[in-house]
């Protein structure tokens, strides 16, 4: 079959709403923008697991302590999946790994700002992880079967993420002034941040209209975003807490609330690799590789030994 | 010491050991070897914590002064803390913490298995319980002793070394306090030979076929069981209870 023939009918599957399979014919283009999408998402889980993982030692009861080693456990298994995913299209994830930790991939830019204080784990699994729901519950529709599949579990564990950042928040806010103040401050820090995870405006977007072509993405950034304020607003309202966009105001005609522009410049500046955290993120990941080389080595070696020895073994007998 | 004191005192000793190598563990989140092993050391950190939430409510329930398990965590210092030095001893690398695992493992195995006979029902219910998650633990643990010890020329010398360099940290686990003396006694936990007896042939048995050889000085660091610590712990807990200390009586 010719090639524009193979990409006809696959395009028919598409729009039919038939999932692409692993081993069904795809546009090269097609298998690399997953691979990197989904890689990025997959090292967006790993790093992830760093900002909020600087306050499991220092959570202020045993219960929050149980309840945040929990979460970045669940974002470890999430990375995961999410690598196994990839590894579906042909990818390896050792290769992945390589291209995180010599920069070639990127991860998601909210992890290069720091948690400074408690409050900043509310507003992590309030605001990020609410922000990054948004997207995952469109990726449980996504044209690859094996990417929407992962999804379906990964959304069950991060809308339970989002609940428990939120109610850190809640308990912060109706606590004792400071409490309500460091709540406030994360929120401050953490708000505009999180309406960068959804990407540049949809007319920035390089990868946005090929993937809405192929179904990888349903919704445009700017979609997304906008669902999330709405979401989001109320929310913060709710517990008294006060969103910092001074142009925030609920639109009655376009049943939207209107916000403020985003600071593209930073957007970029930490794309590029010049947020507070991005040196620190990466060196950390690669310190972690480059420490466990001589691990890693010695089970393979062991491996190696135990599976020679059966097979001597098995010898002997059979002789 | 009378028996409640004893029981008082007991629970204290398994908690602190519970939470104090929960968190160590809880250090390594993110900077494991490989994303399995990370999840593994969150696992068995999470299994700790949790079995150290259930010893303090119920230290807490039987003493009835209105503690909660927090202030028994959070607000305490390090001389009222009762775990062995073991568990408080620093990560350093992959063989050191897998060293200290195995050892603290092989003697909470042993300990757990038989305290599931405890003429105290709750302490033999939170044992049943408590050993699912220890067998996990203790296989983990000594499955990365035999890798790291019959892996690499070089895993073995770093394997070797942290054995060496632990070694006088776990005999303290085997050495009865005077609750523990008080307690085996009365039947309460099982008789310290026997657990000393199970745990040494248990790392006898995984250090002979990991290679590695056993030290011969059987010299004991002690003192956790009485509150007399390592400079460790010190800063632990300037950690781990920070905020209980900076905004005092405060919910989170």
């Amino acid at each position: 079959m010719q090639t524009h023939d193979l990409e006809k009918r696959f395009q028919e599957k598409i729009d039919a709403e038939i999932k692409i399979e692993p081993k069904d014919w795809m546009p090269d283009a097609y298998r690399k923008n997953l691979i990197r999408q989904i890689s990025q998402h997959a090292h967006s889980e790993v790093v992830g697991m760093l900002p909020e993982g600087n306050w499991i030692t220092r959570a202020p009861s045993l219960r929050r302590k149980l309840i945040l080693m929990a979460k970045v456990q669940d974002e470890a298994g999430h990375g995961l999946y999410l690598y196994s995913a990839a590894e579906t299209l042909g990818a390896s994830r050792d290769d992945l790994v390589m291209d995180l930790l010599n920069g070639k991939a990127k991860y998601s830019s909210i992890f290069n700002y720091p948690t400074l204080t408690w409050a900043d784990i509310g507003a992590i699994g309030w605001l990020v992880d609410g922000a990054a729901i948004m997207n995952q519950v469109m990726l449980t529709r996504t044209s690859y079967g094996p990417y929407a599949r992962a999804m379906v579990r990964i959304c069950k564990e991060e809308s339970f993420h989002q609940r428990q950042g939120y109610e850190i928040m809640l308990t912060l806010a109706k606590g004792s002034p400071e409490q309500k103040a460091m709540a406030q401050d994360a929120l401050d820090r953490w708000w505009w941040p999180s309406l960068m995870m959804f990407g540049p405006h949809d007319s920035e977007s390089t990868h946005s209209e090929q993937s809405m072509k192929w179904k990888i993405k349903r919704k445009s950034n700017d979609e997304l975003r906008q669902a999330f304020v709405d979401a989001t607003v109320p929310q913060a309202e709710l517990i008294g807490l006060k969103v910092p966009d001074p142009d925030l105001k609920w639109n009655e005609e376009r049943g939207h609330y209107d916000f403020g522009e985003i600071n593209w410049d930073e957007f970029w500046n930490v794309v590029k690799g010049h947020g507070p955290c991005n040196k620190q993120r990466l060196d950390t990941r690669r310190k972690a590789w480059e420490d466990g080389a001589w691990v890693r080595e010695a089970a393979m070696a062991y491996a190696e030994k135990k599976a020679a020895r059966r097979l001597q073994q098995s010898g002997e007998e059979a002789a | 010491m009378n028996a409640e004191t004893a029981l008082h005192r007991y629970l204290l000793q398994l908690g602190d050991n519970a939470l104090i190598l929960g968190h160590r563990l809880a250090e390594w989140c993110g900077h494991a070897p490989e994303m399995e092993i990370d999840m593994a050391l969150t696992n068995m950190a999470l299994d700790l914590t949790g079995q150290a939430r259930a010893l303090y409510q119920r230290l807490a329930e039987l003493e009835g002064k209105g503690r909660t398990e927090d202030d028994i965590a959070y607000l305490r210092d390090a001389r009222e803390f009762y775990n062995c030095l073991l568990v408080e001893q620093p990560n350093g690398d992959f063989a050191h913490t897998m060293a200290r695992q195995f050892f603290f493992d092989a003697y909470n195995y042993a300990l757990h298995k038989n305290l599931m006979q405890s003429s105290d029902e709750w302490l033999a219910g939170f044992a049943t319980k408590a050993l699912k998650e220890i067998t996990y633990h203790l296989r983990f643990s000594s499955e990365w002793v035999l890798r790291l010890g019959d892996g690499t020329e070089t895993s073995h010398e770093k394997m070797q070394q942290a054995i060496d360099d632990l070694w006088m940290w776990r005999h303290e686990l085997n050495i009865p306090s005077e609750a523990e003396t008080t307690l085996a006694g009365a039947g309460v936990i099982p008789d310290p030979e026997t657990i000393k007896s199970e745990t040494e042939q248990k790392v006898k048995e995984i250090l002979t076929r990991a290679t590695l050889d056993t030290p011969q000085d059987d010299w004991a660091q002690k003192g956790g069981k009485t509150g007399y610590h390592t400079e460790y712990l010190g800063y632990i807990l300037a950690e781990m209870q920070f905020l209980q200390r900076a905004y005092p009586g405060l919910e989170w």
